[in-house]
């Protein structure tokens, strides 16, 4: 390091940071609406008003894309981008890349949102794109890959901190998932065809369809918690040595659980089998990723009571733990033969996306918003603290609704007569959840308000902060 | 199930290709001195503007060197 009087101070490219936060918000409160959209039609099905374009089949997939890789996707660009410049102490690699990688994203999102209401679709499950639009998510994704590890490459610290081997992972595993999943033959501009057929093409659907919740909605979301938890909470993680141990044991067991999504079909036994097992192995993992999390307040517990981006970033842990202990369960083939096909399996995805991903995503925007506006807070903390339980109690209602809907659902699809017939036809089981389709609606309707303060807090924490740049400090000298 | 003919030796090259990263980290000492790299990314928090960027007049810090 020269010590010249006056060098001109590197900067961080925050630029891209910023816009990837506030895209996040909006789409957050976008795709959340769509949700609360299709959750009323469920409860009340006049709401599509007989418009092809707003029916359910065709805003399911619009919500679902528009929360993982709009409003998800988002908050793990803005937060990758940021970790990696910070924990690397130096600019990104190719700003101008990253700045495409911002671009390219966004079209992608609003091509989503054209295709999937007009009903253009692949047919699978969370890859319902068209294959013009899978190809410039391969693109895309290919440029954040070369930012992301570029970065990394020309790092100033040479030790790399475990929230971006987390980045890392999940960047590579999503790359590796979406293109073997998306092989498909096209036969016009907005139709193809899957490159396998039947069964074969179910175990490529949820060998993607399970690890891009490891990788995507998981491991992503591990590297943001493992640098916003300890900046949030200003202390180290609580065992540094532990945070790589759940690493390496992540991903060396995440990727065979898949098979649990096909329990009781044409896929082989064995196969099963071997999915329900690497699922039940996945708790150990998670568990101790969580205990570490939350053990990062050890000590420091009364923060807890008086900063709601902590609150938000805990809670988001106890929801993941929460998770990750029901998901295993849930594999196990005789609970999966009552839970499989049931409201019961939205619930445990909605508790961790709502709890996991949504609050672990909404602490670190709380925290990353002012300073990338130039503010040491938010806007207002009090809206922080009402957002965080209004959101609170409605991940409550939302999943208690679902595992008694859900669960009432299984035991009355397998009651049987003493003569083998079926004690409640379908139609009865429908109408026995319509109460919990509501409290559900209420539910999501109490989420999505939450999503709309943090949209006023982040308008008014712009409107009174700047963009601003930041400098890279020196790197010191022990390092 | 022919498809297992590609996912599982995908897999099992994943997890070489893992346990190869692994083995270049822990060769190059990424691994050496754990506790402190956790506090790491605190301390440099307080060298950076990052934490009051928003009234402060420009205080030029020039300790160190």
């Amino acid at each position: 390091m020269a010590t010249s009087s006056v060098p001109a101070q590197p900067v961080y490219t925050d630029s891209v940071v910023r816009w990837f936060s506030v895209a996040a918000v909006v789409y957050g409160i976008v795709g959340m609406l769509v949700g609360v959209i299709i959750a009323s039609q469920l409860a009340w099905p006049e709401l599509n008003f007989g418009i092809p374009y707003i029916t359910y089949g065709r805003l399911r997939p619009l919500h679902t894309n528009a929360v993982i890789f709009a409003f998800g996707g988002c908050v793990l660009f803005a937060t990758s981008y940021h970790v990696v410049q910070r924990t690397c102490q130096t600019a990104l690699f190719l700003p101008k890349l990253a700045w495409f990688t911002f671009i390219g994203w966004n079209l992608i999102i609003v091509s989503a949102v054209v295709t999937l209401p007009l009903g253009f679709t692949s047919g699978k499950e969370y890859a319902e794109l068209e294959w013009p639009i899978d190809l410039a998510i391969a693109v895309v994704w290919v440029a954040y890959a070369v930012v992301f590890f570029g970065t990394v490459g020309i790092r100033k610290v040479r030790h790399i901190y475990v929230a971006n081997w987390f980045f890392g992972a999940f960047i590579i595993a999503v790359a590796l998932l979406h293109i073997v999943n998306s092989a498909e033959i096209p036969v016009s501009l907005t139709k193809s065809y899957s490159a396998y057929a039947g069964v074969q093409d179910a175990m490529v659907q949820w060998w993607y369809g399970h690890n891009a919740v490891g990788f995507f909605l998981t491991a992503g979301f591990l590297g943001i918690m493992y640098y916003y938890i300890p900046k949030q909470a200003e202390r180290p993680v609580y065992s540094y040595r532990l945070s790589i141990v759940h690493f390496w044991a992540l991903i060396f067991t995440y990727m065979w659980a898949g098979p649990h999504h096909l329990h009781y079909t044409a896929l082989p036994d064995w196969a099963q089998s071997v999915g329900m097992v690497f699922s039940l192995v996945l708790l150990a993992p998670s568990w101790g990723g969580m205990i570490n999390g939350i053990m990062t307040l050890s000590g420091a517990w009364h923060k807890l009571r008086d900063d709601p981006i902590l609150k938000f970033l805990i809670v988001s842990l106890s929801f993941y733990g929460m998770s990750t202990f029901e998901g295993p369960m849930m594999s196990i083939k005789t609970v999966n033969a009552l839970s499989h096909y049931t409201d019961w399996t939205v619930g445990h995805v909605h508790s961790g996306a709502l709890g996991w991903v949504g609050m672990v995503s909404i602490g670190a925007l709380y925290h990353l918003i002012p300073r990338m506006f130039g503010r040491k807070a938010m806007f207002s903390t009090r809206a922080i603290e009402l957002h965080f339980w209004i959101a609170t109690i409605g991940i409550v209602l939302y999943i208690a609704a679902m595992w008694i809907a859900g669960v009432m659902q299984g035991l009355m699809w397998r009651a049987v007569n003493p003569d083998g017939t079926l004690v409640y036809s379908f139609v009865e089981s429908v109408k026995a959840t319509y109460p919990f389709y509501v409290i559900r609606v209420l539910g999501g309707l109490l989420y999505l308000t939450g999503m709309l303060i943090m949209g006023w807090n982040m308008a008014m924490t712009m409107l009174n902060g700047r963009a601003v740049t930041t400098p890279i400090p020196a790197v010191a000298a022990h390092a | 199930m022919d498809i297992l003919y590609l996912l599982i030796p995908l897999s099992a090259v994943l997890v070489l290709a893992i346990i190869g990263v692994f083995g270049w980290a822990l060769h190059r000492g990424q691994f050496d001195d754990l506790e402190r790299e956790g506090e790491r990314i605190l301390q440099q928090e307080a060298t950076a503007v990052d934490t009051d960027q928003a009234s402060c007049q420009p205080v030029q810090k020039q300790f160190g060197g």
